[in-house]
């Protein structure tokens, strides 16, 4: 009979040891996802790297706070000291997620509807952050002229306060706006960067005029002349930057739902949408 | 005596519930969600990009051979399908990867190549089908990261105990194929010679 406890005990070695493998591996697969340190979700106005004052940040939270009861969409504005290596847009989504800007899915309402304002001063980076539910509304190109436009020019004054003011006005009255108005906002700002391109049909016209000349009636000419023929295609190179676009087949805006976005607020989730630039 | 040799069997069906009938599918089907985010993300690429390509082609015309190169590894991407039968089929997987890298990588020498062209980047067209691609790229690394990450959980699932008694005698779950690091294929230059 002394066979039995020692299978028995054989048993619970063996157990005890797939314990352990399962509990190491669980525990591994959790270090690997919480690598980073995130600043602590204090307010709408995270303000880590210092760049506002009390008034700056007080007048900011009002427009969030006002922002939310509105349209129940959370945008939450972060400075940050530095981003640990990461670049701003790995940073940005697992910000987003860890603090769950935006609302998390609750029946028929807008879901993941969250966006982060994130400038880190140190890397010269901002990123407008878009939560899954709000990339039909915010699209990248938005984002991008948002940046292009109403930020990165103060950045560079070294006017931070103000590029960060400018910057939340624009992507709130973007969010204020009705749904169908909002996304037919962002349709036109892509259209008419489109139509400011294909405007210039005349050019495209005259473009084509020389291409015409220099590649089929100079060479006849030159080709008539004998074979010594002075052809010099280096002139060519200047011209040829000369072209307007004609990107007219190209779809509206991009995918709406396709995404995820979060905040301490309600848990939505972001997916890598809007857009960085850098100063 | 008897009782323990009908509780034995009982207990062990009972025990089986906890071994990964219902964990296994869950942790399947999570990473197959994944999947689908990461192939839409590539399709929203290959969307872009005739568009991109045909605003650089009149914008900087003499740069062809890249244009080229860059429509090429589209046809090539768009041409592999991957199913979720194949997620864990390391060979088709591989292919599929390595044929969106390589259109990640001409991308990126398009996007070096137009830096020439001031006239082309002043343009807002262009800028606005840029921001675009690097929003869709962005959100590519994101769903790569996330299908990584669901594929871990279930691989790890499937051959832990006790999961992977259900994983193998029920389910016959085999492992999904992650993605490599990006970087790897990065490393060594694009070899797209196209017969000059």
């Amino acid at each position: 009979m002394s066979r039995a406890p020692a299978l028995a005990g054989g048993v619970k070695q063996w157990l005890g040891q797939w314990l352990a493998v399962t509990l190491l591996l669980v525990a591994a697969a959790h270090s690997v996802a919480i690598a980073q340190t995130f600043p602590k979700l204090t307010g709408r106005v995270v303000d880590e790297a210092n760049l506002l004052d009390a008034a700056q940040e007080a007048s900011l939270t009002a427009k969030l706070e006002a922002l939310e009861k509105q349209s129940t969409r959370q945008l939450v504005v972060v400075t940050l000291p530095d981003l640990q290596g990461y670049e701003i847009e790995e940073y940005g989504y697992q910000l987003g997620r860890k603090w769950g800007i935006g609302q998390a899915e609750q029946g028929s309402l807008e879901k993941d509807n969250g966006a982060l304002l994130i400038v880190a001063p140190n890397e010269r980076k901002v990123r407008i952050e878009v939560g899954y539910g709000l990339e039909g509304v915010l699209t990248d190109a938005l984002s991008s002229v948002i940046i292009q436009q109403d930020i990165l020019p103060r950045f560079r004054d070294k006017d931070m306060p103000g590029g960060i003011a400018t910057g939340t006005d624009a992507i709130i009255t973007q969010l204020t706006l009705p749904e169908e108005e909002a996304r037919a906002y962002a349709a036109k700002v892509e259209e008419e960067s489109r139509k400011a391109s294909d405007g210039d049909g005349f050019g495209l016209f005259i473009f084509w005029l020389i291409i015409m000349f220099f590649f089929f009636v100079l060479p006849i000419i030159l080709g008539s002349r004998g074979k010594g023929s002075r052809y010099r295609g280096s002139s060519v190179g200047g011209i040829t930057t000369w072209g307007a676009s004609s990107g007219s087949s190209w779809g509206g805006s991009s995918g709406s739902s396709w995404g995820g976005g979060g905040f301490s607020g309600g848990g939505g989730s972001f997916g890598g949408g809007g857009s960085s630039g850098g100063w | 005596m008897r009782i323990t040799r009908y509780a034995l069997p009982l207990l062990a069906a009972l025990s089986l519930t906890a071994c990964g009938i219902n964990s296994v599918p869950t942790a399947e089907e999570n990473a197959k969600a994944k999947w689908a985010d990461v192939e839409n993300q590539y399709q929203r690429r290959a969307d872009l990009v005739p568009n991109l390509v045909s605003t650089v082609k009149a914008g900087a015309a003499s740069e062809e051979k890249i244009l080229t190169q860059v429509t090429e590894a589209r046809a090539r991407a768009t041409a592999i399908n991957v199913t979720t039968d194949d997620l864990s089929d390391p060979e088709t997987f591989e292919k599929f990867s390595q044929a969106q890298n390589q259109l990640t990588q001409a991308l990126g020498q398009l996007r070096t190549v137009v830096e020439a062209y001031p006239q082309l980047q002043s343009q807002q067209n262009f800028t606005t089908l840029m921001s675009q691609l690097e929003g869709t790229e962005n959100r590519i690394s994101v769903a790569r990261r996330d299908y990584n990450e669901a594929v871990r959980e279930y691989n790890t699932t499937i051959r832990t105990f006790p999961d992977s008694i259900g994983a193998n005698l029920i389910h016959g779950a085999k492992p999904m194929v992650p993605f490599k690091a990006t970087t790897e294929g990065a490393e060594e230059a694009p070899k797209v010679d196209f017969g000059q």
